[in-house]
């Protein structure tokens, strides 16, 4: 073990940060693969600002195959209704 | 007291604090090393990016330069975006790793500690699996699956052949990087030849004879280049077993096959410093836990990427993204002793079969009986019987996929 005060601060102050991981449900990551958040001209939309209710909503209407899609229909069946709307909930902040 | 993760964040950027802080290294500058570094740094650790090239020269879309469709220099990433966020960005290689002691020997003997460290060092070509094709040889018969140069090579080879001239393909086994790619390769070649030279062929020599979107492909080159492309599988003979360099010719068990072009793709194994590390098993790929990516064989390490064994998802750019963010979450947590989320992990990969024509394969993962499983009901091929309207689209968000991907590896 090493004994460093600078260290043991340090670790004490990453374990006090808020969590990346714990904010990101699963799968929620992923969706900016495509989604990015920085782009502004893109042909798939950033998510950022939008009402988590309506992304919810989206990522629904794709599992259940009433909205049109050519990707996102299959990526939405990997996740049930609750995760859905906690990807959501991520995604648009 | 609560403190804001950007006053945070800004504690830990003091010199003192950061030099105290736990240091993670990624050896590899692609798409999985950069964005991972990338996802680190957010998470507030020190980085470093071990990485030779100063500038990266990406394959997905590399097979439109080769078509003559794209221009090679939108192909090309450096790292001052990374160099601005904080991250240290080594421009060495890495000749070494102690697993034990926890470092990394750079080419110029100097060491680097590590707390964890992340290899992402995508592919090496197997130049003993091809009796024949060694590197000297892939510079007269390029393989251009490592973009760049050999990209380049096979570009200026199809545009400098004659009209009426053959061109032959190799295609490997399972598994190797991106498994569309060839196939899209074959579609584009296919194109250039039928628009710029139409009495040549493209003869194309599989190892195997299932593929990814395999109807896809064969019902556009049915629809788009009859009498042209000749896919021959291995169970017509399709696998190559070597090169004749002097002939121009590839080797099969029934018969040599010689070309005006030959492009050799041949088998792979991880990136070289796996090897070194000893992170690669006997198939010469990285086996990992499917959570956080640590390596199966050495704690402290882990792999992402083409070099991991990833179980149901494919070695493509987009998965070593996504594995990137869930790998740099894992460390985080690791780091601060609190428990590793079981990750979902995403991949979508397009293929173009001729300008503004489209198709994609997609996935949903989770880790199952220790592997990254397909979840099953999710992910799929686009349909066989859509229209033009979708091929069109899926075209656009191909292009807008390498245009998110490269901007949130290399920013």
């Amino acid at each position: 073990m090493r004994h460093d005060p600078g260290r043991l601060l340090a670790l004490l102050l990453l374990a006090a940060m808020p969590a990346h991981a714990e904010e990101a449900p699963p799968g929620a990551s992923g969706c900016l693969g495509c989604h990015s958040p920085m782009r502004t001209d893109a042909a798939m939309p950033s998510l950022r600002g939008r009402d988590p209710a309506e992304v919810a909503g989206a990522l629904r209407a794709f599992r259940e195959g009433t909205r049109p899609a050519t990707v996102m229909d299959r990526l939405a069946r990997g996740f049930t209704e609750a995760e859905s709307r906690a990807i959501a909930a991520w995604v648009v902040r | 007291m609560r403190l804001t993760r950007r006053a945070l964040a800004g504690l830990l950027a003091t010199p003192a604090l950061a030099q105290a802080m736990p240091a993670v290294v990624v050896i590899g500058g692609g798409f999985g090393g950069a964005s991972c570094a990338r996802a680190l740094r957010r998470n507030g650790l020190a980085v470093t990016l071990v990485e030779p090239n100063a500038t990266y020269t990406a394959c997905p879309f590399s097979n439109a330069v080769i078509a003559g469709l794209r221009p090679m220099e939108r192909q090309r990433f450096g790292y001052d975006a990374l160099r601005a966020q904080g991250i240290t960005v080594v421009h060495q290689a890495a000749t070494g790793v102690d697993a034990t002691a926890r470092r990394v020997t750079l080419a110029d003997g100097s060491v680097l500690a590590y707390d964890r460290l992340v290899l992402a060092p995508g592919i090496a070509l197997r130049f003993d699996a091809l009796p024949g094709y060694d590197e000297a040889a892939a510079s007269v018969l390029p393989h251009a699956w490592q973009a760049g140069a050999q990209t380049e090579l096979l570009r200026s080879q199809l545009e400098a052949m004659e009209d009426g001239g053959m061109v032959v393909m190799a295609i490997p086994a399972n598994p190797y990087r991106c498994p569309p790619g060839p196939y899209e390769r074959a579609s584009l070649i296919a194109h250039y030849l039928k628009t710029r030279k139409p009495r040549s062929k493209l003869l194309v020599l599989d190892a195997k004879d299932v593929f990814s979107k395999q109807r896809l492909f064969q019902a556009a080159w049915a629809a788009l280049y009859p009498g042209l492309l000749e896919y021959v599988p291995l169970s017509a003979g399709g696998r190559v077993t070597g090169v004749d360099l002097a002939a121009r010719e590839v080797v099969t068990e029934f018969g040599n096959h010689a070309g005006a072009v030959v492009n050799v793709i041949p088998p792979q194994r991880a990136g070289e410093i796996a090897g070194i590390a000893g992170a690669a098993d006997r198939s010469g790929w990285c086996p990992i836990d499917p959570g956080s990516f640590e390596s199966r064989l050495l704690p402290g390490m882990h792999v992402i990427g083409d070099a991991a064994i990833a179980g149901a998802m494919p070695k493509s750019a987009f998965a070593a993204n996504a594995q990137a963010r869930v790998c740099a979450d894992a460390i985080a947590a690791l780091l601060r002793g609190t428990p590793v989320p079981e990750p979902r992990l995403l991949n979508t990969c397009y293929s173009l079969v001729a300008p503004g024509y489209g198709i994609s394969v997609a996935g949903v993962y989770r880790p199952a009986e220790g592997v990254l499983a397909d979840i099953p009901g999710a992910g799929g091929t686009s349909p066989l019987d859509a229209p033009a309207s979708v091929r069109e689209a899926e075209a656009v968000y191909a292009e807008d996929w390498f245009e998110t991907i490269s901007a949130d590896a290399f920013g």
